[in-house]
């Protein structure tokens, strides 16, 4: 198996004076309020292992202070882990030096913010090129990286506004931008369109999505917003209270939800729109096929395919290779979350 | 008989004080009831204070005794002192003088448009400008010219000196909260003291020759502002900010230079703009212990009853801080770029 781009493993954080102390309890079972009543510390994390891959979208998902920031901010260690091992393509990120330290910050991993935290007093451009100026390259390539990227996110013709002067949307561009510049292999993203209006929010979703498809980015999304994981998601994990309740491919958890928190989740989801038929096909046999999808296609789709008629079965097609069919009667189960789970079970 | 002379018999204390009547010389009170014939008749109940106790125990120091001790401490200690703070501050005795004399020489048609540039580049403002050109005309015009440049000469070094040592002192105190909890108690007692009692001590160790008396006096006085205002701007830096920076794996030193001084910047602005303001109220005081300036001649009127030369001098004075307060705050507006919109 290649090994992931980020790995993490038995990694505990634990807020406050004495974290060490009483990791022993949150090991023994301790949940986060009882640790707070009983002891006055915040569980920040509770034991994460997750492998993150390279050139994936790995999305963390989780109610507000359910810990995702501060997992993020494990991997380049902007808060330190009371315990754990934090593996950065195969490099032990707990071993390094400040030095090591600072130029793993600098030429492995760039973050974009919810806030977006842009230098005020300094243009656009030069804000998109502060990366490589802190790695000390010249002015002139910093202006041309900057130039390049800014480009990229469509903010040509803004170089020189301040900050202030532009949008949320174009203000997260910049922040973008300013990650890309970095040219680094592993981006992070802590809840980086939260704080911009669902238009816009959409419009950076795709250019994220566009983005990826060309430079094969390692990126750890973090957001509460389902859809927003869904769409952007090659691997999602789902946290509470700081511990890891679910992780997987998005469609697996959405049809197999292990849990009545990611129940509670995923009920409210159109999903119609966000089940492809991939995820709800069975194998091949011989029946009526009434006609042909494509394994990708949405069961929305299929819906307006069909025409609303439950009765008919139809054969699924991946680049024109049958790999499977479906049954009207399953795509109809699997919009109500309760029956795909045990229609799932049943399969 | 004195009121206290029963408590030292009760506890057995009538052998350790002494039956002498104390060597030292009789206080005035004393001397004018022994002249007018009459005994000094106790009060009822008299404060236990050290003269009153004195009178029945005399082994027991009188309050004169006090001040003469903390007078010969300090006399004590004064060449010691002197001998390190003197070479120390020397420099800013030679700054002072050379900044008087470099004011005083520089020829007013070339000092005034030099200080209307200066007003022009510091604002940016046309009416700040011809404000500054408008108020030195008019002092200029009743003959106060050459005071007022000596009171602004001494601001200039004064507020240079404490921004060059305040703003490392505050940068320095927002890295550390021990230091800041051992630097901001003194930071109080220097801007709760009174402006007089500063300079008591300061009389005592220096010449009121020496221009570095009222140089330190000011200094020390003006100084808090700019150390207090860095201090804060550079904690009250966005947090998001300065995540950013370490994100993107700046060192020290960068995120100094590159984030938190500039976007403090503003504040510590606020901090030499009341710098200067505290200068200029200081200079004028420091005219007791010979400052030169303006405050000279408030002094004379209120010495000589002149009142005619007390409020020409008062109005320069309030001319001059208005001057300083609005080009230092537009230059202040000038570099607070989180509010702009250009
Ligand atoms: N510096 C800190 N000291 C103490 N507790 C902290 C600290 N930082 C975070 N916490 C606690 O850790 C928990 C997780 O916080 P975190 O910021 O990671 O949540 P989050 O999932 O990012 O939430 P949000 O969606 O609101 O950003 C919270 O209970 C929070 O109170
Ligand atoms: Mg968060």
């Amino acid at each position: 198996m290649v090994e992931p781009m980020v790995r993490m493993r038995g990694l505990y954080k634990i807020f406050g004076a004495r974290g060490k102390d009483v990791l022993h309890h949150v090991q023994g079972g301790m949940g986060k309020e009882e640790l707070l009543a009983r002891h006055g510390h915040v569980l920040g994390l509770n034991n994460i292992n997750v492998d993150m891959q390279a050139g994936e979208i790995t999305v963390v998902m989780g109610l507000s202070g359910s810990g995702k920031s501060t997992l993020i901010r494990h991997l380049n260690r902007l808060i330190e882990p009371t315990v754990g091992e934090i593996v950065v393509q195969g490099e032990d990120v707990m071993g390094l030096s400040e030095n090591g330290l600072r130029k793993a910050r600098q030429e492995k991993m760039s973050m974009v913010f919810q806030k977006f935290a842009l230098l005020p007093h300094k243009t656009i451009l030069k804000n998109a090129g502060m990366p490589l100026s802190v790695r000390g390259h010249d002015e002139a390539t910093c202006d041309k990286e900057a130039t390049k990227w800014l480009d990229r996110v469509g903010l040509s013709g803004y170089e020189n506004h301040y900050p202030a002067q532009l949008s949320g949307g174009m203000q997260q561009r910049v922040g973008i931008a300013r990650a890309l510049t970095a040219n680094t292999d592993i981006m992070l993203m802590d809840e980086a369109f939260s704080a911009l209006d669902p238009l816009i929010r959409t419009d950076m979703q795709n250019l994220l999505l566009e983005l990826q498809k060309e430079l094969h980015k390692t990126i750890i999304f973090i957001t509460h917003d389902l859809d927003e994981a869904l769409k952007l998601a090659d691997h999602l994990v789902i946290l509470k209270d700081g511990a890891v309740v679910q992780q997987g491919e998005p469609q697996g958890i959405l049809l197999n939800p292990c849990d009545p928190y990611i129940e509670d989740f995923v009920s409210d989801i159109n999903r119609a729109r966000v089940l492809r038929v991939r995820s709800v096909m069975s194998a091949v046999s011989e029946a009526d096929i009434a006609g042909e999808v494509d394994a990708d296609k949405s069961l929305e789709d299929l819906i307006t395919l069909s025409d609303g008629d439950t009765n008919h079965i139809y054969r699924v097609t991946d680049n024109g290779e049958t790999v499977g069919q479906i049954d009207m009667k399953d795509l109809v189960r699997a919009l109500v979350p309760r029956a795909s789970s045990s229609a799932s079970a049943a399969r | 008989m004195a009121f206290y002379d029963g408590l030292f018999n009760a506890f057995g204390l009538k052998e350790w004080c002494g039956e002498a009547a104390s060597s030292a010389p009789m206080s005035m009170a004393e001397l004018l009831a022994k002249s007018s014939g009459k005994e000094t008749k106790g009060e009822f109940f008299p404060f236990p204070s050290l003269d009153n106790l004195n009178e029945s125990c005399p082994g027991i120091i009188q309050s004169r005794d006090v001040t003469k001790g903390i007078e010969n401490g300090f006399l004590a200690a004064k060449p010691g002192l002197k001998a390190v703070l003197d070479p120390i501050t020397q420099p800013l005795s030679w700054l002072l003088d050379g900044a008087l004399w470099l004011f005083a020489t520089t020829p007013w048609f070339i000092m005034v448009p030099i200080l209307v540039l200066v007003s022009w580049f510091a604002s940016r403002s046309k009416q700040v400008t011809s404000f500054v050109f408008a108020s030195i005309m008019m002092m200029g015009l009743v003959d106060h010219y050459d005071v007022a440049m000596q009171t602004l000469s001494i601001i200039f070094v004064c507020t240079t000196i404490s921004v060059l040592f305040g703003v490392p002192v505050g940068i320095a105190m927002s890295k550390s909260d021990r230091l800041q909890k051992s630097v901001v108690p003194f930071l109080d007692l220097l801007q709760t003291l009174p402006t007089f009692v500063y300079l008591i001590p300061l009389i005592f160790l220096f010449s009121v020759t020496e221009s570095k008396l009222y140089g330190i006096a000011i200094i020390l006085y003006a100084i808090v502002p700019v150390i207090r205002l860095t201090d804060l701007g550079i904690r009250l830096v966005d947090k998001d900010v300065i995540e950013a920076a370490d994100a993107f794996g700046m060192n020290d030193h960068q995120k100094l230079m590159r984030v938190q001084l500039p976007l403090a910047l503003p504040n510590i602005m606020a901090g030499v703009n009341q710098t200067i303001m505290m200068s200029l109220a200081m200079v004028v005081i420091a005219s007791l212990v010979s400052a030169p300036g303006l405050g000279v001649n408030v002094l004379r009127g209120i010495r000589n009853l002149e009142l005619g030369v007390g409020i020409v001098a008062g109005i320069g004075i309030v001319l001059l801080a208005v001057i300083l307060d609005r080009v230092s705050k537009a230059a202040l507006k000038r570099v607070d770029m989180t509010d702009v919109k250009h």
